[in-house]
């Protein structure tokens, strides 16, 4: 019976934990998007020095591993499709399935989980060190808001960089597929290209687009808030930092799958 | 004397179920260097992060220029923070700036004044506290003592009315401490700040306090001047003149309790 309490009460407080959580974060999304759509029109200046820093740290230094990254998984999905489609036959119509996967899903997910990785973790790092180090209570005591001086800089660079590299995802992506299709499919190029210019309708490219956009959001926020969460030295920002990974990886593909329910499904 | 400029007001807080600052009552004047003095642990820092805004109390008022910081709107307080400066324990640069960076960063922020004179200022601010020509060097390759006077060039950056220093001489060795005091004192006449000190340096507390609030497990249990305090009867004020350890208080049956408990 007192076992039977105590995992009651463990489990009751880990879910509580949960849902503070969930509401903290969501209260620094609230006030980090007044910082960038409200606050600019009460007189308060956008940081676009610094979010222009961010921007290339984010971004055009993630280009390379985007790039390859994608361009091998377009080549992945095309082999797979064509030892399928070769069954039938129909081995062009590898292009509709590799052009319509990436921009629908591949595209925004691989940039998404990329940048998680690679800049979801350095904004937790970063906050949490100085959090750590006082330099969170300095920016207040200057007056300077913590979130205006440093979540929205990183988020604003997200919210436009993120979108960027998936537009770089899915044609490198739709390349890998070409390249496979001219090798060893031996099919004619403006084939090819015909069957991927008929396969994409804008739609499949605005919903990815639109999908990539609230990832940023999702990876910005949570790498922040797991900075901001940060106690106990050294080893707490370890900790906040691979929880941001993880965290924002898994929020990213739940999102990923409500999106798809909105966007695809018969409902 | 004249008006208070802070007046903190049966001040309460607790971080869980302990209870940190039980009813702290104390008025700061205009011009005066007081120092909150107390062993590790006993609600000195707590009592600063609540004065400057850090941290909410569970009740009580900490009234600043006539506004309660504890109850103020966002903005009236950023004003309140503007007209004061604060020393971190380890200083708190910001590692991705350079000394000179940081010391701008408030002039940038909240001054209207133009890019160069502001480096003008700037470099001002660090010949005061003796590092001219340190504007370029980042934090990290600065030593402890260096951090420190740095760190208190950016305090110091807007003119602040009130200046307040978090264990300025903790980490450093003695004679370096002593250079901090020093500056301190230095500022005190040279700008005309009204100075509050947190420490458990003895040494500091003689050298630059005009006023002593000793604090011990979240109570006020001495205030007053240095000399009074050197006189003071208290047995606790006594014990810690006299760097007397606690009495070791052992009870042969209580700790046999304690252990099979």
């Amino acid at each position: 019976m007192a076992d039977l309490k105590a995992t009651a009460g463990q489990s009751g407080r880990s879910l509580a934990f949960f849902f503070v959580h969930v509401a903290r974060m969501a209260r620094l999304t609230g006030l980090s998007l007044i910082w960038i759509f409200v606050a600019p029109f009460k007189g308060k200046k956008l940081r676009w020095g610094v979010t222009f820093v961010q921007m290339v740290r984010i971004g055009v230094e993630s280009v390379p591993i985007v790039g390859v990254i994608s361009f091998c998984v377009g080549l992945i999905i095309a082999m797979q499709a064509a030892d399928q489609l070769e069954k039938f036959g129909a081995t062009i119509y590898v292009a509709d399935l590799v052009s319509v996967t990436m921009c629908r899903e591949l595209g925004p997910l691989i940039t998404a989980i990329i940048v998680a990785g690679r800049s979801g973790s350095a904004i937790a790092a970063e906050i949490g060190t100085m959090k750590v180090s006082e330099e969170i209570d300095a920016l207040q005591t200057m007056a300077l808001n913590p979130i205006g001086f440093l979540v929205v800089p990183r988020l604003l660079a997200m919210m436009i960089v993120v979108p960027c590299l998936t537009i770089l995802s899915d044609f490198v992506g739709i390349a890998g597929g070409f390249v496979l299709a001219l090798t060893n499919l031996k099919l004619a190029f403006i084939a090819y290209f015909n069957e991927t210019a008929g396969a994409l309708y804008a739609k499949d490219f605005i919903t990815g687009l639109v999908k990539s956009f609230f990832f940023a959001i999702i990876i910005a926020q949570v790498g922040a808030y797991q900075g901001f969460n940060v106690s106990g030295g050294a080893e707490g920002v370890g900790k906040s930092t691979t929880t941001a990974v993880v965290v924002s990886i898994f929020l990213v593909i739940f999102a990923d799958l409500m999106f798809t329910m909105l966007f695809y499904s018969t409902l | 004397m004249n008006e208070p400029i802070i007046k903190i007001r049966d001040l309460h807080t607790s971080y869980g179920k302990r209870k940190i600052l039980k009813g702290i009552n104390l008025d700061i004047y205009p011009y005066e260097t007081l120092v909150i003095l107390g062993r590790s642990g006993c609600g000195k820092s707590t009592l600063l992060r609540h004065i400057i805004g850090l941290n909410a109390p569970d009740r009580g008022e900490i009234i600043m220029k006539d506004v309660d910081v504890t109850k103020a709107s966002e903005e009236k307080r950023d004003e309140i923070l503007k007209r004061i400066g604060m020393l971190f324990q380890n200083g708190a640069l910001f590692n991705s700036m350079s000394v000179g960076e940081n010391v701008a960063l408030p002039l940038l922020e909240h001054t209207p004044q133009d890019k160069s004179i502001i480096k003008i200022m700037m470099r001002m601010k660090l010949n005061i506290v003796g590092l001219s020509g340190f504007e370029d060097f980042m934090p990290s390759q600065l030593s402890g003592g260096m951090k420190k006077r740095a760190a208190l060039a950016r305090a110091i950056a807007m003119d602040p009315d009130i200046l307040f220093c978090d264990e300025p001489s903790a980490g450093l060795d003695p004679i370096v401490a002593a250079g901090i005091d020093q500056l301190i004192l230095k500022l005190k006449t040279a700008l005309r700040m009204t100075i509050v000190v947190v420490t458990h340096e003895m040494a500091s507390v003689f050298m630059i306090a005009d006023r002593v609030c000793l604090m011990h497990d979240g109570e006020i249990k001495f205030l007053g001047s240095r000399e009074e305090m050197k006189k003071s009867t208290i047995p606790y004020v006594m014990q810690f003149l006299e760097r007397r350890p606690d009495e070791d208080r052992l009870d042969p049956e209580n700790y046999l309790e304690e252990l099979v408990a």
